[in-house]
C-alpha cells in the first residue's frame, strides 16, 4: 500500500480515529496526547497534499475505489489545499496550547470530552473541505456542527450555555437548508458528486427547482458562515466559549463555510447563473458593506475583549464576501487570500485573550470575563500578551507589513478594476473602525492605570509560544507571501476560468 | 555588506543594543551615541558615489508578485537621509541632558523607539518604490506613537489619539487608495524620473491623483489636516525637535516632492497644481497666523512649522526648476533652523520650567547662550542672512517669478512678515524685558552641558548652510533632468 496515494482519505480517517479512542481511553492527560498526534498528522497530511497538488493539479480519491458518480469522491484542488492547511494548522497550534488553559477553564472529569469533541469538529471540518460529494458535505458539516455545540457549551459562564443552544438552532436551520438544497439539486441532476453536478446542471440551469436549491443552499451556508445579518448566533459564541474552542472556531468554521459557498458558486452553479441572470452578487455587496459597518461599529461599544473580536470577525467575514461578489481573479484572491490571513490573525487574537484571561483569574479559581475594567493598566503586568494583541490587532486595520494589509491590497485593486470606486472608499472607511476598537484597548492596556500595582506577570510559555507563533505568521504573510497570495491567486485562477 | 544595506540595518541593530543594554544608563547612551555616529558615518559615504552619479539599489523580496520592497539612493533620499541621520548624534547628545535633567521615565524604551524611528525614516528616505515608502512610512507613524505619548498621561493619551488618528486616517483613506491606483493604471510603482503614469491621462483624474497623495501624506501637514503636529507636542522635547521638526514631518514634505517629481513628473502635472498652490499658500499664511497667537512655545514652534512645510509643498507645485531646488534645499535648512529651536525651548524648560512666551521675560539674562541660538534659529525661519533659510527661500522666490507666479511672491513675502511678527517679540521679551519679580526668585543658569553643547552645533550649523550650500545644492540640482 502506498501510503501518498491515501493521503486524503488519511486526511479525513485520523483526527476522526483520535475522537473515540479519546472516549474510551478516558484520561485528560491521554486525550490530549491521542487528539494532539491526529491533529498534528492532519498537519502533515496537509501540507503532503498541499505539495501533491502542486504536481499534479487535482486530485480525485475514489473512497474504497467505488467510482464516482457513484462513489464517493474526495476532490482537492488548490483551494482545498489551502483551506486544509489553515484548518489543520490551526488544530496543530491551538490543541498544544489549550491544555493549560482548560486545566482552569473545564472540569477535570470532562477533559477528555474536550478533547474528543475537538477531534470531531477537526474531522468534520477536513471532511467538508476535502469531500466531492453534496450529501457527505452535510454528513461532515452536522459531525462538525454537533461537536461544536458539546464545545462551546462547555464554557464556564452559564450563559455559554444559551449560546450553545441558539447556535444549535441556527445551526440546525442551516444545515437543513442545505440539505433542503441538495435535495433538488440530487433531482434536477440525478447526482450527488459535485463535478458530474456542476456537468448536468449546465441544460437545467434556469429551472425553478435548481433556483430554489440555490436559494436553500446559500442561505443555508451562510448561516454557517455568519454573513450578516444570519450572524446573530456568533458573538454570544465566541464570547462565552473556552478560549482555546472560540480561537479554533474564528480561524476555521466560518472559514470553510465560506469554503463551501466558493465552492458551490463558482464550481457547482457557475459564474453565468450567479453572476449574470440573478442578482446575487448585488445582494452580497450589500450584505458585505453592512456588515463591515455594522459589525465592526458594534464591535467599537462592546464592553466584553472578546466579544469585541467576534464582532470584528462578522465585520472581517464581510471583507471576505465582498471579495467574492466581484466575480473577477482579484476579487476572489482578496476572498480567499484574508480567508487565511484574518483565520490567523484572529486566532493569535483569541489565543492571546485566553492567556490573558488566565493572567487574571485569582489563583486556582476560574477565569474572568476579559472586561474593559479589568484590563487597565495589564500591558504592564503582561507586557507580551498585549503587545501580541496590538501587532495582531494591526493585521485586522490592514497596516502595511501585516498579512491583512494584502487582503487589503487585493480587495481595493478588485474594485479598482470593477470600476467601483465608491467601494474604494467604503472599504477604507469601514477599516477606520478598525484602528477605533483595536485603539480601545490600546488605550485601556497601556494608559488606564492599574487598579492594583502589580509586577510583571506574564502568561507561561506554553500559551505564548502557539500565539506568538501565529502573530509572527500575520507578519511573515505580510511580507513573504509568495505562499497565501500564489496559493489564492492560483485557486481563484482556477475557479474563476471554470465558470467563465 | 554594502554602505546601503549597513545604514539600514545599523539604527535596527543599534535598537536591539539599546534594549540589552537598557539596565545600565551609561552604556546604553554610549550604544545610542555610536549607532549614531556609525550610522551618519555610513550615510556620509555614500555622499560622493551618489554625486557622482551612481544610484545604490538593494532588493530586499517580493511582497506581491512584481512589487517588491526594494531602496534606490537618488539625490533627495541623501539629503534627507544626510540630515535626518546627521542631526540624530546631535539630538541624542541633547536627548541625554533632557532625559536625565528632567527625570523621565521608560528611557529605555524611548531610545529602542528612537532608533527604530529613525531606522523607518532612513528606509522612507531611500525608498525605491511607493509600496516601500507606504510601508515604512506607516511604520513610521506607528513607531512614533509611543514616544509621543511617552508621559502617559490623559493629555498625552488625546495627544496621540490625535496623532494617530489623523496620520493613520489620512494615509489609509487617501495614500493607499492613491498608491494601488497608480499601480493599477501604471503596472509600476518605483520612482522613476519623468514620472510613471501613462501619458495622456485627463486633468480631472490627475488632480484628483494628486489630492488623494496630498492629502494622503498627511506628515506633511497640509491643512487641514495639520491639527496632529500641534498635538504632538506633548512629547518630550528631544522628540518634538527631531522627529516633528525633522525625521517626521520631513517624511512627509520629502514623500510630496518624491511624488511630484518621479510619480507624476513635472511636464504631466503642468496646470493641474493651482489648487495645490492656493491651498499650501493658504496653510502658510494660515498656520503664522495661529503662531502668533500662540502663547506656549512649543505650540508656536510647532504652528510655525506647519507653515514652514508649506514652503515645500509649494515650491514643488510651482513646478519650476528653480523651486524643485528651493524645496529640496529648504528640506534641509528647515531641519537645522527648526531643531535649533526647540533644543532651545527644551533648554528653556529644563533649566527654567517655563513653557510659555509670556513667561520669558528677560531670560536671555540668565540663558545667553541659548537666547542666542534661538535668534539664530529665528533668522533662518524668517530667511534672512546670514541663515540658511535664506537660501532655500532666495531659490523659491527665484522660481516663483520664473514662473510669473506673483501671487505666491506675495505669500512668500507676507509670511516672512508674519514670521518675524512671532519670532522677534520673543527675542525682544528675552533680551530687554526686565525679569519678573516670581522669576528673580528662582535662580537658574544654562541647561545642562549636553544640552548647550547641541543646541550651539545646529546654530553653527544653520550658519554654516548658509555659507556653505555646495553640498546640498550640487544634490538638489541633481534632481533635475540635465538639460
Amino acid at each position: 500500500m502506498n501510503l501518498v496515494e491515501h493521503l486524503p482519505a488519511l486526511q479525513v480517517v485520523l483526527p476522526l480515529l483520535s475522537a473515540p479512542l479519546a472516549v474510551l481511553l478516558r484520561h485528560g492527560g491521554i486525550a490530549f496526547a491521542v487528539v494532539t498526534a491526529g491533529a498534528w498528522a492532519a498537519f502533515a497530511t496537509a501540507i503532503g497534499l498541499w505539495l501533491q497538488v502542486g504536481e499534479v493539479g487535482v486530485i480525485s480519491y475514489h473512497i474504497g475505489s467505488w467510482a464516482p458518480p457513484w462513489g464517493i469522491e474526495y476532490r482537492v484542488d488548490r483551494l482545498a489545499s489551502f483551506v486544509l492547511l489553515l484548518v489543520a494548522g490551526t488544530a496543530a497550534i491551538v490543541l498544544p496550547w489549550s491544555r493549560a488553559s482548560i486545566e482552569r477553564e473545564i472540569p477535570r472529569e470532562l477533559h477528555y470530552l474536550y478533547y474528543a469533541m475537538f477531534g470531531l469538529c477537526l474531522a468534520g471540518l477536513l471532511g467538508i473541505t476535502i469531500t466531492g460529494d453534496a450529501f457527505n458535505i452535510f454528513v461532515f458539516l452536522e459531525i462538525s456542527s454537533l461537536a461544536t455545540y458539546v464545545l462551546i457549551a462547555l464554557g464556564r459562564d452559564r450563559r455559554a450555555l444559551t449560546a450553545a443552544y441558539r447556535y444549535l438552532i441556527m445551526g440546525t436551520i442551516g444545515a437543513t437548508f442545505y440539505v433542503i438544497g441538495v435535495g433538488f439539486l440530487y433531482l434536477m441532476t440525478g447526482t450527488l458528486n459535485l463535478v458530474d453536478m456542476a456537468e448536468r446542471l449546465r441544460d437545467v440551469e434556469s429551472s425553478r427547482p435548481v433556483l430554489v436549491a440555490l436559494a436553500f443552499i446559500t442561505v443555508g451556508v451562510s448561516l454557517k458562515l455568519a454573513l450578516f445579518p444570519l450572524h446573530q448566533w456568533l458573538p454570544n459564541a465566541y464570547t462565552y466559549a473556552p478560549s482555546a474552542v472560540t480561537a479554533f472556531l474564528a480561524a476555521t468554521a466560518t472559514k470553510v463555510s465560506v469554503y463551501v459557498l466558493i465552492r458551490f458558486w463558482f464550481s457547482v452553479f457557475g459564474e453565468t447563473l450567479i453572476f449574470e441572470r440573478l442578482p446575487l452578487p448585488e445582494i452580497l455587496l450589500l450584505l458585505s458593506l453592512a456588515a463591515m459597518f455594522a459589525a465592526s461599529f458594534i464591535a467599537i461599544f462592546q464592553d466584553n475583549l472578546k466579544r469585541l473580536f467576534a464582532y470584528s470577525s462578522v465585520g472581517q467575514i464581510g471583507y471576505i464576501t465582498l471579495g467574492m461578489s466581484f466575480d473577477s481573479v482579484s476579487g476572489l484572491t482578496a476572498a480567499i487570500v484574508h480567508l487565511f490571513n484574518h483565520g490567523i490573525a484572529k486566532a493569535a487574537i483569541f489565543l492571546l485573550i485566553g492567556g490573558l484571561v488566565l493572567g487574571l483569574a485569582k489563583p486556582g479559581g476560574a477565569p474572568p470575563a476579559p472586561t474593559f475594567d479589568r484590563l487597565a493598566g495589564l500591558a504592564r503586568r503582561m507586557p507580551l500578551t498585549c503587545f501580541g494583541i496590538v501587532i495582531a490587532g494591526l493585521s485586522l486595520i490592514g497596516v502595511p507589513g501585516t498579512a491583512g494589509f494584502i487582503s487589503k491590497w487585493y480587495l481595493i485593486l478588485a474594485a479598482m478594476e470593477a470600476g467601483q470606486f465608491w467601494l474604494v472608499g467604503a472599504i477604507l472607511l469601514s477599516s477606520l473602525l478598525a484602528i477605533a476598537y483595536v485603539w480601545r484597548f490600546v488605550e485601556v492596556a497601556y494608559f488606564r492605570p492599574a487598579p492594583e500595582a502589580a509586577g510583571r506577570q506574564e502568561a507561561s510559555l506554553g500559551l505564548l509560544l502557539p500565539a506568538w507563533l501565529l502573530v509572527i505568521a500575520t507578519l511573515w504573510f505580510g511580507l513573504d507571501t509568495s505562499f497565501s497570495v500564489g496559493s489564492a491567486a492560483e485557486a481563484a485562477r482556477f475557479l474563476v476560468k471554470v465558470g467563465g | 555588506m554594502t554602505a546601503l544595506s549597513l545604514a539600514l540595518a545599523i539604527p535596527l541593530l543599534g535598537a536591539i543594543g539599546i534594549a540589552l543594554a537598557g539596565r545600565r544608563p551609561n552604556l546604553r547612551e554610549g550604544v545610542t551615541l555610536a549607532t549614531a555616529g556609525l550610522l551618519f558615518a555610513t550615510v556620509l559615504r555614500l555622499l560622493d558615489p551618489v554625486l557622482a552619479g551612481e544610484r545604490p539599489q538593494l532588493t530586499l523580496f517580493e511582497i506581491l508578485p512584481g512589487l517588491s520592497i526594494a531602496f534606490r539612493i537618488e539625490p533627495l533620499g541623501m539629503l534627507f537621509g544626510l540630515v535626518a541621520s546627521g542631526l540624530w548624534i546631535v539630538n541624542s547628545v541633547y536627548s541625554i541632558g533632557y532625559m536625565r535633567g528632567n527625570d523621565e521615565q521608560h528611557q529605555t524604551r524611548f531610545y529602542v523607539c528612537f532608533a527604530l524611528s529613525l531606522a523607518a525614516a532612513l528606509a522612507i528616505a531611500f525608498a525605491a518604490n511607493l509600496l516601500t515608502l507606504f510601508l515604512f512610512y506607516e511604520a513610521l507613524t506607528l513607531l512614533t506613537y509611543p514616544l509621543v505619548t511617552h508621559a502617559g498621561s490623559d493629555k498625552a493619551r488625546a495627544g496621540g489619539r490625535t496623532y494617530l488618528a489623523i496620520l493613520m486616517g489620512t494615509s489609509i483613506l487617501f495614500l493607499l487608495p492613491a498608491v494601488i491606483y497608480v499601480w493599477h493604471v501604471a503596472g509600476t510603482t518605483d520612482f522613476t524620473a519623468g514620472g510613471i503614469l501613462p501619458a495622456g491621462m485627463d486633468s480631472g483624474t490627475l488632480t484628483l491623483l494628486l489630492a488623494l497623495f496630498m492629502f494622503g501624506i498627511g506628515k506633511a501637514a497640509l491643512m487641514p489636516f495639520h491639527r496632529w503636529l500641534p498635538a504632538a507636542m506633548v512629547a518630550p522635547t528631544p522628540v518634538s525637535a527631531l522627529l516633528h521638526a525633522v525625521a517626521v514631518v520631513k517624511a512627509g514634505v520629502f514623500s510630496v516632492v518624491k511624488v511630484i517629481v518621479y510619480v507624476f513628473g513635472l511636464d504631466q502635472l503642468a496646470g493641474a497644481t493651482d489648487w495645490l498652490v492656493a491651498i499650501s499658500g493658504f496653510t502658510i499664511v494660515a498656520a503664522s497666523v495661529v503662531a502668533l497667537n500662540a502663547d506656549n512655545l512649543k505650540r508656536r514652534l510647532a504652528y510655525s512649522t506647519v507653515s514652514q512645510l508649506s514652503y515645500v509643498i509649494l515650491a514643488a507645485a510651482i513646478l519650476a526648476p528653480l523651486s524643485i531646488i528651493g524645496a529640496a534645499l529648504h528640506i534641509a535648512a528647515h531641519a537645522f533652523g527648526k531643531i535649533t529651536l526647540f533644543f532651545a525651548a527644551g533648554a528653556i524648560y529644563t533649566a527654567a520650567h517655563k513653557t510659555e512666551v509670556s513667561q520669558l521675560d528677560g531670560i536671555g539674562r540668565r540663558m545667553p547662550w541659548t537666547m542666542v541660538a534661538f535668534g539664530i534659529g529665528a533668522l533662518s525661519m524668517i530667511g534672512l542672512p546670514p541663515a540658511a533659510g535664506f537660501i532655500s527661500k532666495w531659490y523659491l522666490i527665484s522660481g516663483a517669478m520664473s514662473q510669473e507666479a506673483w501671487a505666491v511672491v506675495v505669500v512668500m513675502l507676507l509670511s516672512t512678515l508674519l514670521s518675524a511678527a512671532y519670532f522677534l517679540p520673543v527675542l525682544w521679551r528675552a533680551f530687554f524685558r526686565p525679569l519678573s519679580a516670581e522669576a528673580q526668585q528662582h535662580c537658574h543658569g544654562e541647561a545642562p552641558l549636553p544640552m548647550l553643547l547641541a543646541l550651539t552645533c545646529t546654530a553653527a550649523g544653520t550658519l554654516a548652510l548658509f555659507f556653505f550650500p555646495d553640498a546640498p545644492l550640487a544634490l538638489a540640482r541633481q534632481l533635475l533632468p540635465t538639460p
